[in-house]
């Protein structure tokens, strides 16, 4: 039976809530749970407010709950900022410390059960106990997680800090847990499910870098930006165990422009973004395309427009992926549908830039990438990437030759006899600058050719179920409506899942042929200008009806949500 | 610093041009800049594969494919950027960088600033011509602040960008200056900067025979630098902020250490990675 | 540089007088091609016609050589009195709609100028061989001095409004 508890710690100036949360994933982990670990917090750097949204289960988690089951706060601090973040329900617990204040009351509006715990003068019972360290003894007591696992979790985040902050971490914990024993809440998470799958624990950013190395990158330049740099940080010291490095560059124009010389060198290369980098990435987006150099640009997108919402995430970046380079400049564009996917689908990015010598736009966000999980290990990892080089040549080498398969060699500097320049300026087969009729028809339908008669197979789209009416979605929304299905379908709705995987070039007739026998269809995104509704309508062959559910960040979807809006739809 | 043995095969310096023919307007400096280019990599015996040359947007721009080694024609002011991914991820590879003062010093400039401060080992010539020739004469930053045109009738009143100094401040470990009426000691300047390790800045005043006429004067204005290359910052930081933009050579000859990645050896295999995520 | 010419090697000598040709028929060559892309045919052919002649010179200096291997001297380090070599047309002096004349008037120069060169190494050296090779070769410069002005004076001068194009430059990129 599937079982999903969630639960949220708030607390602020300095209170550890996040490290609190991390513990207690890390021991669910340990014990053979799944789960999601999320995070909200204020502006400031240090100090601010901050709420650990952990969603526990004894199944892989697709969503967040819709409800939390239980809350605990440190203190209340501008803790309304979260409270739309932070749906109770009347089934829901709030354990607050009295000597903190009154509970908001949009958080009573609830209708929660309210029980009072004194979290601060219980961790002054212990030298240099801290109430974070309370809360986490006494969360792990309500749902059931065992002192050794705790511990386990306990021993991995505080060892560096020494002996004292691991015994007066203990310490607090046990009193907590204490705690935990004189309250009447079932919320247990009961047995752990049997394992027969690795499991990881990483987030959706730690994992795009691994999947990045994996396809074969070895050349990062990259500028840091919310919610991206953490990219750059897992990837920068294992690059090096490849032999491979990650340049901080001085902008993001530099960032691109790097990773494209890199690559015109022979390194596959990579940079990683958001929206605004990206934005400032476009001219050199082009350049990459006219002159033919593989390169991926991951964008892990935030609420938009502009600045926007740095720290929330949205799906509005879709159509600078697809249209943003100025010119018909036709290239890749792929969305992960899930954390554990960021491995599979940047791999993917990888391979096909190089196999293609095309750059690659993987459209990441923020909900992917700053949510940690655990995750089924997938059965196999992606294993390395191809370029067509040429050998040493006497005869005319031709950087851009045009056959069939529009994919001609790209000669790797040191090669000799295949000396060119790379131009962004049209050129010829050999790659002189053309302004000539002939040379830029051919050149232009050489490089849309070579990517839409590309075998891309069956991962442009995960399809599941066989229902007449179809949802399609993609990024962080997928999981959301895969729970949502999930829920339906137990209803006795039937309905097929759509999750395009490859974004562009637009696949049409396969998009036609997952859809077929479908009555309806319904789309469904994060973002205020319906952005991938408009994309379907324009470049794919959609003939049932089209029908489509969005609406902006910040704030992410949430099952029951998507359930009212998919089951209405159905009825409409 | 070339990193590549000169080969036995001797090169010349027609060995270096392709059978593309250059559109710059006859009596135009780059032709010389051209050819000065040709001359070093054939003093230096490199091999054209082993040769690669970036640039940007503008008349000078269009050099690399101008010469039979490898090249990128990239965007306007990014061939630093361009140029440094190249070198650090293929330290075997001699790397130039061509191009002019408004695409090195105006939407370039904070990559020449970075370039400097880093000090990967690229050389850097900048054929400085004072307009922005390609786009029909507009003021560049270098350009004298009296000087007039369509979009500044009456001149830009703005103090002109001191590449040089620049340079120095920023980091740059070897500046000279060169004249195209000059092409052999340009060619030795071209030389002397690829051999010095880390970021060599070559300023070649290069006249637009089209939009600044006035630039015929250079002949007889530019001199032999009056004192040796000086190894001192402060002393190089005192000559360049008083010179007067035609001292001919090399100015400034720093002693830092060339930037470049660390030599990683592969420790393990991309999969191997997967144990740090494992429960 | 300027300066007293000190020539005294035959290999030396022959190797500047090598250069000193070469340099001037890739110049010519190059100018060429620069009239050709501006058409300006008339000049092109001129220009190709000199660089011609000058392969000739080439040959004739190799031939003079012999066995005698001859020195790699860097472009720089060659003792010319100017920053080129004495032959050779600047590229400053070109214009793209200049006249048969002007081109004539600049080789012309130039020939005069490897003309004193060759006059000024013979002056700084005593009797021997490399002045005899010397004094031959200034001989020769003379020949083609003579052949310059031959040619100039059956070609028009050219017009007041030589230089005058109606159409403004064109944007490119």
């Amino acid at each position: 039976m599937q079982k999903m508890i969630s639960v949220a710690l708030t607390g602020s100036g300095g209170s550890g809530v996040i490290t609190a949360g991390n513990m207690i994933l890390q021991a669910a982990a340990r014990a053979g749970f799944f789960g999601q670990f999320g995070r909200s917090s204020g502006p400031q750097i240090r100090g601010g407010e901050a709420a650990a949204m952990l969603h526990l289960s004894n199944h892989p988690v697709d969503a967040p709950g819709d409800v939390f089951k239980i809350l605990v706060a440190l203190d209340w601090h501008n803790t309304d900022r979260f409270a739309v973040e932070l749906p109770l329900s009347n089934d829901s617990l709030i354990i607050a410390d009295p000597d903190q204040g009154d509970i908001p009351d949009v958080l009573l509006e609830s209708g929660a059960k309210v029980v009072e715990i004194p979290l601060k003068k219980l961790s002054k019972q212990v030298a240099k106990g801290r109430p974070n360290m309370v809360a986490v003894g006494l969360i792990s007591g309500i749902l059931g997680l065992g002192e050794d696992v705790v511990d386990q979790a306990m021993v991995k985040a505080l060892s560096k800090r020494g002996e004292d902050a691991l015994t007066s971490s203990r310490g607090a914990a046990a009193l907590g847990r204490d705690a935990a024993n004189e309250i009447e809440f079932q919320a247990s998470l009961g047995d752990a499910p049997q394992q027969t799958n690795a499991r990881w624990l990483l987030n959706g950013n730690e994992a795009t870098g691994f999947g990045a190395l994996l396809g074969g990158i070895r050349f990062v330049a990259a500028y840091p930006i919310t919610p991206a740099t953490e990219v750059l940080e897992w990837m920068s010291p294992n690059l090096k165990k490849l032999g491979g490095a990650l340049v901080q560059a001085e902008d993001e124009l530099a960032s691109i422009n790097m990773i494209i010389g890199a690559s015109y060198g022979g390194t596959p290369s990579l940079t990683a973004t958001s929206g605004p980098g990206l934005a400032l990435m476009l001219e050199s987006l082009g350049l990459a395309i006219a002159s033919e150099i593989p390169v991926v640009i991951v964008d892990v997108m935030r609420g938009g427009p502009s600045t926007g919402i740095p720290t929330k995430s949205e799906q509005s970046d879709l159509n600078i992926a697809l249209f943003g380079p100025h010119g018909d400049a036709p290239h890749l564009v792929l969305a992960p549908s899930g954390i554990q996917d960021c491995v599979k689908t940047t791999a993917w990015a990888v391979q096909l830039a190089e196999a293609t010598q095309t750059p690659t736009v993987v459209l990441s966000d923020q909900l992917l990438g700053q949510t940690r999980a655990v995750v089924e290990r997938p059965d196999t990892l992606p294993a390395g990437s191809m370029r067509k080089t040429s050998a040493a040549s006497d005869e005319g080498y031709q950087r851009y030759l045009v056959d069939n398969s529009g994919i001609s060699a790209m000669a790797v500097p040191g090669t000799a006899g295949c000396q060119y320049t790379a131009d962004g300026l049209e050129h010829d087969p050999v790659g002189v600058p053309s302004s000539q009729v002939a040379d830029h028809r051919a050149q232009l339908d050489k490089r849309a050719g070579k990517i839409e008669n590309y075998d891309f197979g069956d991962d442009w789209a995960d399809i599941e179920g066989d229902g007449d009416l179809a949802v399609i979605a993609w990024g962080s929304t997928a999981g959301v409506v895969r729970e949502a299905i999930r829920r339906l379908d137990k209803g006795g709705l039937n309905l097929r899942l759509i999750v395009p995987r490859l974004l562009a070039p637009a696949q049409p007739s396969r998009m036609a042929e997952a859809l077929k026998g479908c009555d309806r269809a319904l789309s469904i995104e994060l973002s205020h200008g319906a952005q991938f509704y408009h994309y379907l309508k324009g470049y794919y062959d959609i003939a049932c009806p089209l029908t489509q559910y969005h609406r902006p960040g910040p704030l992410p979807f949430r099952p029951g949500e998507l359930v009212q809006e998919i089951e209405n739809w159905s009825r409409s | 610093m070339n990193n590549i043995p000169a080969t036995d095969q001797a090169y010349g310096p027609r060995d270096y041009k392709s059978s593309v023919k250059p559109v710059w307007c006859p009596g135009c400096g780059d032709y010389t800049v051209l050819s000065s280019i040709t001359k070093a990599l054939a003093a230096l015996a490199l091999d054209p594969e082993n040769v690669a040359v970036i640039s940007g947007i503008g008349c000078s721009s269009r050099i690399p494919a101008y010469l039979n080694t490898y090249g990128f024609h990239g965007v306007h002011g990014r061939a630093l950027a361009l140029a440094t991914g190249l070198k650090l991820s293929r330290p075997d590879l001699n790397v130039l960088v061509t191009g002019g003062d408004g695409d090195g010093f105006s939407i370039g400039g904070n990559h020449f600033l970075h370039a400097c401060r880093r000090n990967v080992d690229l050389t850097y010539i900048v054929m400085d011509n004072r307009v922005y020739g390609m786009t029909k004469g507009q003021p560049s930053p270098t350009t004298e602040p009296d000087w007039d045109s369509a979009l500044a009738p009456g001149g830009t009143g703005l103090r002109p960008f001191n590449p040089l100094v620049i340079a120095l401040a920023s980091g740059a470990n070897f500046i000279a200056r060169g004249f195209s009426g000059d092409p052999n000691g340009t060619a030795k300047l071209i030389v002397d900067a690829i051999r010095s390790p880390g970021f060599s800045f070559v300023e070649v005043l290069s006249p637009c025979v089209t939009f600044r006429g006035d630039q015929r004067g250079w002949k007889q204005m530019v001199r032999p630098a009056p004192v040796d290359p000086t190894e001192d910052i402060g002393r190089a930081a005192r000559r360049l902020m008083t010179d007067d933009g035609m001292n001919l050579g090399v100015l400034y000859q720093g002693h830092r250490e060339p930037y470049v990645l660390e030599n990683n050896p592969v420790y393990i295999d991309a999969a191997q990675l997967e144990d740090q995520f494992k429960l | 540089m300027t300066g007293k010419i000190t020539i005294d090697r035959l290999d030396v000598l022959l190797a500047h007088a090598q250069v000193l040709e070469t340099e001037a028929m890739e110049r010519y060559q190059d100018l060429a091609e620069q009239m050709e892309v501006h058409h300006n045919h008339d000049v092109a052919k001129l220009f190709r016609k000199m660089a011609h002649v000058e392969s000739i010179h080439v040959q004739k200096i190799i031939e003079r050589a012999g066995d005698i291997t001859l020195p790699q001297i860097h472009p720089w380090d060659y003792q010319w009195p100017d920053e080129e070599a004495p032959e050779v047309i600047s590229d400053d002096d070109i214009h793209y709609l200049m006249t048969p004349h002007h081109a004539l008037m600049l080789a012309l120069k130039a020939e005069q100028r490897a003309l004193d060169f060759f006059t000024h190494v013979v002056e700084n050296l005593s009797d021997g061989p490399v002045r005899d090779m010397a004094e031959q070769l200034r001989v020769e410069e003379t020949e083609h001095v003579a052949l310059i002005k031959d040619w100039l004076a059956r070609v028009d001068e050219p017009g007041e409004d030589w230089d005058e194009d109606p159409d403004p430059p064109v944007l490119q990129e």
